[in-house]
């Protein structure tokens, strides 16, 4: 039996109770598997493969950063030459390909996800091992594949994140950097369903007893939401992905109009053969069945980190519970009937329809910020650097998520399209969601999957400039875009009055860039001196601070009864448990905790025989 | 595992009207597809979890009252290690070169796919560690 003291959370004036003693867990595996890099190569466990997701979306994030920074200084001049156009142009698709194919998207559902969603349930590991595992050899394996590109003739993809047909066809995109482009998003896209499927079945399979749907926790609802959101979106991805690429090199005319006109006689001039060409606007629809969904697949797990992190922070329970689930499953629903309000301007779009749906997104939206609010309201908070994070999220969503309330409507869109306010639009909502709530769930997971903390003065400073530099770098971008400055462009003219603007956001774009460096310092002091963490440092609710700091193999030698949404807050405080269940309801009698863990060999579940099947793939 | 079903055929009620409503304001074939293709993404997987619910009744992790006795023994069977998935991502990671840079690579891509595809059976089929 090992007692874990908790320390004090400096600065935040917050002394945690003493943790719940757990026992090491030995299963001997881990004394006699492989060691060194091959238990790496071989690993199965969750937490590792999470970890794995985590630091490689995190290094591609940092490569993406530098990418931007080069593309700010470029425009810091009306004709700058940091880089030529053709560069350029690799740049900006290649940092809007890594931001959202393997840093955004993964980050949350392939790294913290995996992590933390089989410790929420109580889980001893995914559902699929295996296939968890592939799913990360096949995300690496698309990341290097998309970065090859860069040493390649001809150099990088450069027709955007979006692809766009006929520009992204083999007489406008010729070369190796686009098919490389094509197959790391079809590595990254099955990467990405095999986990939505693995994360489907880990939830609806392995909770722990008690742990009903509507008792788990938001983040993992969030998940599960997200899941089915990448497999109803990836598999279209694919599918256009297969098709463009047949079109580059088989011939097909599915979107391309090359090569299909028909032969030009006396009075009768070279025409489109309706009959050979293909549709290029086919492929913008394709793209954003899969596009706008993906923006939510972005934002959603984000979403759940701060409906995680608030209520800890605020000593609160949330806020509308069941409120919270059932807005996030509308905005999933109405996210995947919008796709077309990126298409408004090419005029073969049912816009009333379109526009409805996107304004209706802001109602869920509405209900969360209320309920986000409402956890907040009377509570005791505690600024910490993930709620400091969370705060910053709440602000840079509410902007982002308002100008997108804007660009719903035909007119204002016909008029801001493909100009800077969509890019400043577009960055508010997904720097809020990816980086200042993702950056909330690092501060706050951290502790426990390393057992150390992270140094809060350090993370305060990382915030304020994060903030600050945030919306220096993309409030003057909403001004460029209105002077109607277009995105996606490496020079502009003098005579505008774009320059000022354009330095104000490059020193912004900078500022960040220095509070992603204090993020680096922190985490390298993390490892050089560690304060060790305990397994409850911030008093959280959830089922994963019930286990060890890190967890141990399989996660959980016994488990609380499960009699709310806030397991671990219940058992660490029988003096105010979150719902009250009579007698048996909270008890915390030897009775009300079990054993409950994988086997590691291969063995059937006992007394499930009617249960279907789970497998181990 | 009611709600699980009833969550899935809410994902098939929700795009079989909006695809309904979706086609005959637009008679557009492309949408029309891929919500009655997301339709059927929820139907199949919750008719057959609806199915199980019936016959099989409340799980322990279905009910509010449930101790966590309730679901002791094993779970589930989790590999230790494997070597599989890696060599089976190296495999795809090669094929897919072979779109790009030749058929030089499809050869080892394939080699290796079909190896993985053989140790990850074998290694299913022993119920063992590797």
């Amino acid at each position: 039996m090992t007692d874990v003291i908790n320390p004090p959370i400096e600065g935040t004036g917050f002394i945690p109770p003493p943790a719940v003693p757990v026992e090491p867990e030995t299963h001997g595996h881990e004394e006699h598997g492989p060691t060194g890099i091959l238990k790496w190569l071989t690993t199965t466990d969750h937490k590792v493969i999470g970890l794995s997701y985590m630091i490689t979306s995190l290094a591609l994030f940092y490569l993406a950063g530098m990418m931007a920074l080069v593309m700010r200084l470029q425009l810091t001049s009306p004709s700058g030459s940091v880089v030529s156009f053709q560069q350029y142009n690799e740049l900006f698709t290649m940092h809007g390909s890594l931001m959202l194919y393997l840093f955004a998207g993964p980050f949350a559902f392939g790294g913290l996800a995996n992590y933390i969603v089989p410790l929420q349930v109580g889980a001893p590991d995914m559902a699929f091992p295996r296939l968890n595992a592939l799913s990360y050899w096949l995300f690496l394996s698309g990341s290097v594949t998309m970065l090859l590109g860069f040493f390649v003739a001809g150099g990088a993809a450069d027709f955007g994140w979006v692809a766009y047909a006929p520009l992204s066809n083999a007489t406008n995109s010729p070369g190796a950097g686009a098919d490389l482009w094509i197959m790391a998003i079809a590595l990254t896209g099955f990467s990405a369903i095999f986990t939505g499927v693995n994360l489907v079945a880990t939830i609806f399979y392995l909770r722990a007893p008690g742990m009903t749907m509507f008792r788990m926790p938001i983040f993992t609802w969030n998940m599960l939401v997200t899941a089915i959101l990448i497999l109803i979106a990836f598999p279209v991805l694919t599918g256009a992905l297969i098709m463009l690429f047949a079109d580059r090199h088989f011939g097909t005319h599915i979107y391309e109009v090359t090569g299909c006109m028909t032969t030009a006689s006396p009075g009768h001039p070279a025409v489109a053969d309706p009959n050979a060409c293909g549709v290029p606007v086919l492929w913008q629809n394709l793209f954003w069945f899969f596009g706008h969904p993906e923006v939510y697949i972005l934002a959603l797990p984000y979403f759940g980190i701060v409906t995680e992190v608030l209520p800890v922070f605020s000593r609160k329970p949330v806020f509308g519970y069941k409120g919270m689930v059932f807005a996030t499953m509308s905005i999933a629903a109405l996210s995947t009937g919008v796709w077309a309000h990126h298409m408004f301007t090419t005029g073969v779009v049912l816009l009333p329809f379109f526009s409805l749906l996107s304004f209706a997104i802001a109602v869920p939206t509405g209900i969360k910020f209320f309920n986000w609010i409402g956890t907040m309201w009377h509570g005791q908070l505690r600024l910490s650097a993930a709620m400091l994070f969370c705060i910053g999220f709440l602000f840079a969503f509410l902007m982002g998520g308002a100008t997108g309330v804007m660009l719903a409507s035909p007119p204002l869109d016909f008029f801001t399209h493909d100009t800077y306010f969509v890019v400043a639009h577009f960055h508010q909502v997904l720097f809020g969601t990816a980086v200042f709530a993702g950056f909330a769930g690092i501060y706050y997971w951290y502790p426990k999957m390393f057992g150390r903390m992270l140094d809060e003065r350090l993370g305060k400073w990382h915030f304020w400039l994060t903030f600050v530099g945030f919306w220096l770098t993309f409030l003057p971008q909403y001004e460029l875009g209105l002077k109607g400055m277009p995105r996606r462009v490496a020079s502009y003219p003098a005579d505008l009055g774009w320059q000022s603007w354009n330095v104000v956001s490059t020193v912004g774009a900078f500022v960040i860039a220095a509070g992603f460096a204090v993020l680096l310092v922190n985490l390298w002091i993390s490892w050089r001196n560690p304060v060790p963490a305990g397994s409850n440092p911030w008093d959280a609710h959830t089922l994963e601070w019930f286990t060890t700091s890190p967890p141990p193999h399989h996660n959980y030698t016994h488990l609380p009864p499960i009699r709310s949404e806030r397991p671990t807050w219940d058992y660490n405080h029988p003096d105010t448990p979150t719902i009250h269940h009579g007698p048996s309801g909270n008890g915390h009698g030897p009775g009300g905790s079990g054993h409950r863990t994988g086997d590691g060999s291969g063995a059937a579940p006992s007394g499930a025989a009617l249960q279907p099947p789970v497998g181990s793939s | 595992m009611r709600i699980e079903s009833l969550f899935l055929l809410g994902v098939a009620v929700f795009f079989g009207c909006v695809g309904l409503i979706y086609w005959f304001l637009s008679y557009e074939d492309g949408g029309f597809l891929m919500l009655i293709g997301s339709c059927l993404l929820g139907l199949l997987p919750g008719s057959y979890y609806y199915y199980w619910h019936r016959r099989m009744g409340d799980r322990p992790e279905d009910r509010s009252d449930a101790e966590i006795a309730d679901g002791a023994g094993v779970v589930n069977s989790f590999p230790a290690s494997s070597i599989w998935p890696f060599v089976l991502g190296m495999g795809a990671f090669m094929t897919v070169l072979t779109f790009v840079f030749g058929a030089w690579f499809f050869p080892i891509g394939a080699g290796l796919i079909i190896t993985a595809l053989i140790g990850v059976t074998a290694e299913s089929r022993r119920g063992g560690h590797v």
